[in-house]
């Protein structure tokens, strides 16, 4: 868990453009393989940011799917209603062919949409003219990276180029995003994370005491900080007397960025911002202040609150770190979005940066 | 009930009816049963309760080593069926008449593992098989006054589980399952006093039995001075007493929340009257039915009205043969009851089927049996599934209604008993019955008894004309 893979059971993964920096997380080590050379691709799960951040610090292209358009079933479980699984991979027509072999529905997830999978390496035209997209102004608020701006914003000229329409747009609850999810993931998390007490399977400490303190002594030792952090941030949001307050109102404001992002995508057909506020940053910088690590995730987790498919694009450098382009799409329009991100990599060359190592 | 693993968990060896879904292994996902939801929604149908359109599944969180996930998948707020009711005939005893007992809701969620705590020192052992099985639970409005009362709701609702098909209500094997909340208030008071939870009943006895006792038990807490605690109490069967349940872990918060593995349910009013069409003719209707169209007995009545497959199997048994009703009744009460119940069986599984209790009242009808040899019959064909009528042919138990047949058997019986006709000739009518008897052995009980018995009383008589003509 966690937004530069520091949290790791095994140890910290190293960003191959500079190890002494974080790959970003929490799919950091997919991220760092493919950028790397070491994997031609790699999965990622996206809960709230998961698989683009890392992308974007990488260097790489990665894609979170609309919610319920990867099946669950045989993904351990963070939180059960943001979770997803995506590609990471060189370029967007590898995730196309990626996405194709693993996008359905499947029987053995309640959750999983019923609808049908289209032909997305079919849809990558390389022509985006006509295309609307809009440009959402609390993305590019104060506290960003310079270099992470002005690349963005070549970015989207270079769009604008190639044909598409620029238009800007408001989403005004983007700013109640990251206590929203710092809510639901927790909670949900609490839950499912309720079932590694040792005694079935896994990790199990043993020692002197009867089977309850058995079980804390499991969790104590088999869970790292971040981990236990969130668990108990969710069972403080949904205790009794907190419920309302907490959980409640949480999945309420989360209606309400939902809806903000379908009135949006009633004037465009997508939207262009950062994947992160920052490039990747120093290992151990962050570590420090949970708080501050969290609100690198500012810009990607609104799109986990609406269920909505999103992808980040390799789209420059500040000071020698990799800089991604987020596009965000309705639900559903995957294929839309690989071929944004497809039209704008046969203009450009940043994809096929690679780092030195 | 969020997975495809049968439901048979008392039959099979632990831990051979479980999938990664039932044992909570990671990145395993719930699917809900279809069925176990109609079930629900027919019960619920059932007992009066209004079905709302929206219902959901919760996460109900609490560790326990028999709780596969941490959590149990049940349902909170908004349950699949609320405020309904059933009408018992209420406690006399108590001055009470027919009236209401409201029903609360009606909610469905997955059953925990089985703890096995005895098998060893320091250790407990954990049968998987029972984890994710559905569970219905229908909870009652505290409208009952007595254990009576009790006793009629319990019996009422296991007739409608049964009669739906939901359930085959059996509390010793945990299909059907008591938890009581009783409390005790003086007379005229309208708050309802503290109360307890009761566990651990396995029959309807025991549900009686355990509810006297913790009312007595409260009454005398309260006369000594104190108060009722509230609490959870076991009962022990083997003393007859509830003890406290009360353990040193903390009250448990559920925290819980919906569950979003898995969406809402929709149930609209047009699948709701879908299902309303499926539900039967319940048990104290068909029996009411039965007295009134088909002359039974109340007690007659209720016992086939008891449970939907005897009902079935009577009222199939009625068309094919055109019988009296009482007739059926006799020897599905009488004699095929008493087979069934000497080996368990219930009626689905006789060997005896309608149509061949039909085909053997048909043969005693015209005149082929005698009823006692039909009942040796019955048990030939209980043993072996087989058709009457063969079973008559092959052992040549067809009904003797040849006189010239009869009366050589009668000339044989008055020759072999001098003493019994001379008892006759002296005015003992009853001797006439003897030497019926002697017939009937004679012919292996294939005599016809009413023709055996004019026969005989004829060559009696003729004995008797015989005498006195003697010198």
């Amino acid at each position: 868990m966690g937004s530069s893979t520091e949290n790791s059971a095994f140890f910290p993964t190293r960003n191959p453009w500079d190890t002494g920096r974080v790959p970003g997380g929490s799919s950091g080590g997919s991220a760092a393989a493919v950028s790397a050379g070491a994997a031609p691709f790699a999965l990622g799960t996206d809960t709230g940011g998961s698989i683009r951040q890392p992308a974007s610090f990488c260097g790489v292209t990665g894609l979170k799917p609309t919610y319920g358009r990867v099946s669950r079933y045989g993904l351990v479980a963070y939180a059960s209603s943001l979770d997803q699984v995506g590609p990471i991979a060189r370029d967007a027509a590898d995730c196309a062919l990626i996405l194709q072999s693993i996008a359905g529905h499947d029987s053995r997830d309640a959750t999983s949409l019923p609808d049908a999978v289209p032909d997305y390496s079919a849809a990558l035209t390389g022509d985006i003219s006509g295309l609307r997209l809009g440009v959402p102004s609390e993305y590019f608020a104060e506290g960003m990276d310079a270099g992470v701006r002005a690349a963005v914003t070549a970015a989207i000229d270079q769009l604008a180029a190639l044909g598409a329409e620029i238009r800007e747009v408001s989403l005004p609850t983007t700013q109640y995003a990251l206590a929203c999810y710092y809510i639901i993931a927790p909670s949900e998390c609490s839950a499912n994370l309720a079932r590694y007490d040792g005694v079935k399977y896994g990790y199990s400490h043993q020692g002197d005491g009867d089977m309850w303190e058995a079980m804390e002594r499991t969790r104590q030792h088999g869970f790292g900080p971040e981990v236990k952090r969130r668990i108990m941030l969710g069972a403080f949001a949904l205790s009794s007397g907190y419920y309302d307050a907490y959980y409640h109102k949480a999945q309420q404001v989360r209606t309400l960025i939902r809806q903000d992002f379908a009135h949006v995508f009633e004037e465009v057909d997508a939207l262009a911002a950062p994947v992160s506020p920052v490039v990747a940053f120093p290992i151990g910088e962050r570590t420090d202040d949970p708080v501050r690590m969290y609100l690198v995730d500012v810009y990607t987790l609104p799109v986990n609150m609406a269920g909505l498919p999103a992808m980040s694009v390799p789209c420059g450098f500040s000071n020698g770190l990799p800089v991604g382009l987020q596009l965000i799409g309705p639900h559903l329009s995957e294929d839309r979005l690989l071929n944004i991100a497809h039209t704008y990599q046969q203009a450009t060359e940043w994809h096929r940066e690679r780092p030195g190592i | 009930m969020f997975c495809g693993c049968p439901a048979d968990y008392q039959a099979a060896e632990p831990n051979t009816r479980t999938c990664p879904v039932c044992l909570g292994l990671p990145g395993a996902l719930p699917v809900i049963n279809r069925r176990a939801v109609e079930y629900t929604v027919l019960t619920g149908l059932a007992l009066n309760c209004r079905i709302p359109e929206f219902t959901k599944f919760d996460r109900k969180n609490y560790p326990y080593p028999d709780l596969m996930k941490g959590y149990q998948i049940s349902q909170y707020d908004l349950p699949l069926a609320l405020d309904g009711f059933l009408e018992i005939d209420g406690d006399t005893q108590l001055g009470l008449g027919r009236r209401r007992i409201g029903v609360e809701r009606v909610h469905l969620e997955e059953d925990v593992a089985k703890s096995y705590d005895d098998r060893g020192e320091g250790y407990s052992l954990v049968d998987v098989n029972r984890s994710g099985v559905p569970l219905m639970e229908v909870v009652s409005k505290p409208d009952m006054r007595s254990a009576e009362e009790a006793r009629q709701y319990l019996t009422l609702l296991h007739s409608i589980v049964q009669y739906l098909g939901v359930s085959t209500g059996n509390m010793q094997d945990g299909n059907f399952r008591c938890d009581a909340n009783v409390s005790i208030r003086p007379v005229g008071s309208q708050i309802l006093g503290t109360r307890t939870e009761v566990k651990n009943m396995n029959s309807f006895r025991a549900v009686y039995q355990a509810l006297e006792y913790e009312v007595v038990r409260q009454r005398e807490v309260i006369e000594d001075g104190g108060a009722v605690v509230q609490e959870t109490r076991g009962w022990i069967e083997e003393r007859e007493v509830t003890v406290s349940q009360r353990s040193k872990e903390y009250a448990h918060d559920y925290r819980y929340f919906p569950e979003p593995d898995l969406p809402p349910l929709r149930i609209g009013p047009e699948r709701v009257a879908e299902l309303a069409a499926e539900l039967p003719e319940f048990a104290p209707q068909r029996s009411a039915r039965f007295q009134a169209d088909l002359a039974l007995s109340g007690y007659d009545a209720d016992l086939l009205a008891g449970s939907r497959s005897m009902a079935n199997y009577f009222e199939t048994t009625l068309t094919l043969r055109d019988a009296d009703a009482a007739e059926v009744a006799n020897w599905m009460l009488g004699d095929l009851a008493r087979l069934l119940n000497q080996d368990h069986r219930e009626i689905d599984a006789s060997p005896v089927t309608p149509q061949r209790l039909a085909d053997l009242l048909a043969l005693v009808a015209d005149g082929t049996l005698s009823t006692s040899l039909a009942k040796t019959v019955l048990e030939e064909m209980y043993a072996t599934g087989g058709e009457p009528a063969d079973i008559v042919r092959e052992q040549g138990l067809g009904q003797i209604s040849d006189t010239g047949a009869i009366e050589a058997a009668v000339a044989e019986a008055i020759a072999a008993n001098p003493k019994a006709v001379a008892d006759y000739i002296s005015g003992k009518d009853t001797a006439a019955r003897f030497l019926m008897g002697q017939v009937m052995r004679l012919t292996k009980g294939q005599a016809q008894p009413e023709l055996a018995l004019r026969l005989v009383q004829e060559g009696l008589e003729l004995q008797k004309t015989r005498g006195s003509l003697e010198p």
